[in-house]
């Protein structure tokens, strides 16, 4: 069984503030207040039901996408949650990740149609 | 006779304006109803359903059986004033018409009969004169606990009463006073010509003592027109105007006709009928546990009639079906809220990493739930018993599958959900089971609802008090008293109310609480709320807990991994999934090892 325990190492990336689009992350910290106490600590990821079938999915990463504002990373596979809320259930920081995941949806909507957010 | 006086106008342009305005709206509903709808309607009023439907306005629009069940005064209240009123115009109009002997007379004879028809000394009159009074006195009760009740609310079993928009308000205050003024104009005619009843005449006589009756009585038959004519024109923005769209919603409905995934004319047909009458709002656990009145459903339906829905509000709601099982009206409020959520979502899904794979083939498939997945006692209970029993299972998500596809649906994202169930259903029927068995209320809910399967599903509470029934295991029975939690989705949503508790009685004691079956509290994890955060899903869980140790049990057992998950937090006594008692309680007899049986023999 392919397990991923959300402790991959991420892709090496320069800290590049001209490509840091903060939109997204400003519009989750507006509409989900748990959202700032993720601490990555990656138990979401462990229990994902999304990421026990697939290497691409990892729902601790897109949390740190998020902060790093790469959009296209999170547009990319946000769509493969399953809403199951086992990730919630485990997070032991409280945060609300469905909350997350369908605002994240909704702003990536907006986003790709030059809404404003 | 003569009929006709200046003050009959607003009554008469208030009737027509009502009339007209309502009727375009019926003729709009119906125009823009799905096709399929609109069959329904054709074949319906030319079918038997007809009598159900005119039983069922009887019994719900006129007699409000379903408000007297919450409570009696409410059902007497709503009763009087409606059953009471429609006799009064039925009666009013007979009394007119023979009077007269016109049988097409104008629709204000019988409001102001009394006006302009004195010498009432016929043989019938004494019959009519008392029936009315009576009527409106009748009336006048429920009025009266109407004004009551704004003072009091909880004498009729309300903690909160709705908080009205300003066309309610102008047509509450116009509707409360309606008949003491019809009393007022009533009886100062009689006093000067003894035209009326035992009320009336009564009242009529006392006021000529020290009044002076002639001089009022035109001013006072004036008001009485007034308020009925505002009544009328404020009646299709009000809330009012449940009374005549609910008779048609009750007909569509005994016609088959449903609110499924989107908001159809139908739709829109069951958000007119709700009279805001508010016992959802007591109801509504973020009511009683976090004192957030808005997402209550009556406040939801004002914003989808509004046309002003919120994504806040629609979100903010366990979908615990409380609301729904206690609206008089029966409106389909969960429904509601899950369309207004896939009108409001991007449904985006990407699910092609989903591969079947080729599951052993078994009498009898148990599926655990992602939910189950996260509590493994349960997980472990159910393996123990399926082996004990001797059955021929295969374990379909043993390495943890896809979800079900009912948290999906419960965010409004209908067409991913569609997607896992096809993936799910496919692994279950590739496993040429007889019968589907899971461990969750969530995944019970809609594999009974939603998936179509050939096949039999059962919950384990089910599964296993077969198996005990049939003698495939033992259980012994203890002390202990326990209290049981419906969950949300087996009780109200699949209407599993009785098996759990029949099966938890051979093992243990069973205690009671205020909130059994229908009345089940939600435990507060419900993943129906995105809105609800860590912290108010625990306080609504606390006063939960509350409730249930009314009784001082020594333990609580629930049937669904989440509530179990959920009452853990502030747990006082222990929580126990029903399949770990059984587990724990099988007697150890000597079952033939590979044993197998048939599925008929298990499930009956
Ligand atoms: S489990 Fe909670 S705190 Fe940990 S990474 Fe996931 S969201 Fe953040
Ligand atoms: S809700 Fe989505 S992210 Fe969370 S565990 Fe389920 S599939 Fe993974
Ligand atoms: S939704 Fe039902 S219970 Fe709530 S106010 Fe309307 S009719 Fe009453
Ligand atoms: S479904 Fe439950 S949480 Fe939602 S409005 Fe009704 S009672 Fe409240």
């Amino acid at each position: 069984m392919n397990q991923d325990w959300g402790y991959g190492i991420n892709k090496d990336r320069q800290i590049d503030f001209d490509r840091n689009d903060r939109r997204l992350a400003e519009y989750i910290r507006k509409y989900v207040p748990s959202y700032k106490l993720c601490i990555s600590c990656g138990a979401c990821t462990a229990t994902c039901s999304t990421a026990n079938l697939t290497d691409f999915y990892n729902i601790r990463r897109l949390n740190i996408f998020l902060m790093r504002g790469e959009i296209d990373e999170i547009a990319k596979h946000i769509d493969k949650c399953m809403f199951c809320g086992k990730c919630e259930l485990v997070c032991p920081r409280g945060v609300n990740t469905r909350q997350v995941i369908l605002i994240m949806k909704e702003g990536i909507k907006k986003i790709k149609q030059n809404e404003q957010l | 006779m003569n009929s006709f006086d200046i003050f009959v106008l607003p009554f008469a342009i208030g009737l027509y304006t009502l009339l007209i305005v309502f009727f375009a709206k019926v003729f709009d509903w119906i125009k823009h109803l799905p096709v399929g709808d609109r069959r329904k309607i054709g074949r319906g009023i030319r079918s038997r359903k007809l009598f159900g439907v005119v039983k069922e306005i009887f019994l719900e629009s006129l007699i409000h059986r379903r408000i007297f069940k919450v409570n009696p005064l409410l059902g007497y209240m709503h009763m009087s004033l409606a059953f009471g009123w429609f006799l009064l115009i039925v009666l009013g109009a007979a009394e007119s018409k023979i009077y007269g002997r016109d049988l097409l007379n104008t629709p204000w004879d019988p409001i102001f009969f009394k006006y302009f028809k004195h010498d009432t000394n016929e043989f019938h009159s004494a019959f009519f004169n008392f029936t009315m009074d009576f009527l409106l006195l009748f009336v006048l009760s429920g009025v009266f606990l109407a004004y009551l009740k704004r003072i009091y609310a909880r004498l009729f079993g309300l903690k909160k009463t709705t908080k009205h928009i300003f066309f309610d308000r102008l047509a509450i205050i116009s509707l409360w006073l309606i008949f003491p003024l019809r009393l007022l104009a009533e009886s100062l005619t009689s006093g000067i010509y003894h035209n009326g009843g035992f009320l009336t005449d009564g009242l009529g006589s006392f006021l000529a003592g020290f009044m002076p009756v002639g001089h009022l009585e035109y001013t006072a038959w004036w008001l009485y027109s007034l308020s009925v004519g505002a009544f009328f024109v404020a009646l299709p923005y009000s809330r009012y105007m449940h009374i005549p769209t609910e008779i048609l919603l009750i007909a569509m409905r005994r016609f088959g006709i449903k609110t499924t995934t989107t908001f159809t004319n139908f739709s829109q047909i069951e958000v007119y009928s709700c009279p805001r009458c508010g016992i959802c709002i007591d109801k509504c656990q973020m009511t009683s546990a976090l004192g957030n009145e808005k997402p209550a459903s009556v406040y939801f339906l004002n914003t989808i009639r509004a046309q002003k829905v919120k994504p806040g509000l629609s979100f903010d709601c366990m979908i615990c079906g409380r609301c729904e099982q206690y609206c008089p009206v029966g409106i389909s409020l969960m429904n509601h809220r899950l369309v207004q959520r896939n009108k409001l979502i991007s449904n985006g899904y990407n699910f092609q990493f989903l591969k079947n794979g080729i599951p052993e083939k078994a009498r009898i498939a148990y599926y655990a739930g992602c939910m189950t997945h996260l509590t493994p006692s349960i997980e472990k209970a159910m393996i123990k018993i399926l082996e004990k029993a001797g059955t021929d299972f295969v374990f379909i998500d043993k390495d943890g599958g896809a979800c079900c596809g009912r948290p999906m649906m419960l965010s409004g994202n209908f067409e991913g959900a569609e997607k896992l169930i096809e993936f799910n259903r496919n692994n279950i029927l590739k496993s040429c089971a007889d019968i589907l068995v899971t461990s969750c209320a969530i995944c019970y809910k809609v594999f009974k609802s939603n998936y179509d399967l050939p096949l039999k599903v059962l919950h384990h509470s089910e599964f296993i008090l077969e198996l005990v029934k049939s003698g495939k295991i033992n259980i012994n029975k203890s002390g202990l008293r326990a209290v049981y939690h419906d969950p949300c989705e087996l009780g109200r949503g699949s209407k599993v109310y009785e098996e759990p508790r029949e099966l938890l009685s051979h093992a243990l004691e069973l205690v009671s609480t205020g909130y059994d079956r229908e009345n089940a509290l939600c435990c507060g994890g419900s993943l129906g709320n995105i809105m609800l955060g860590y912290e108010e899903k625990n306080k609504i869980n606390a006063a939960v807990w509350k409730e249930m140790m009314v009784n001082d049990p020594e333990m609580l057992v629930t049937a669904c991994p989440l509530c179990k998950k959920t009452f853990n937090k502030n747990a006082p006594v222990p929580v126990r999934d029903i399949a770990e008692i059984i587990a724990d309680a099988v007697q150890i007899s000597p079952v033939k090892p590979n044993h197998q049986l048939a599925p008929e023999q298990i499930a009956g």
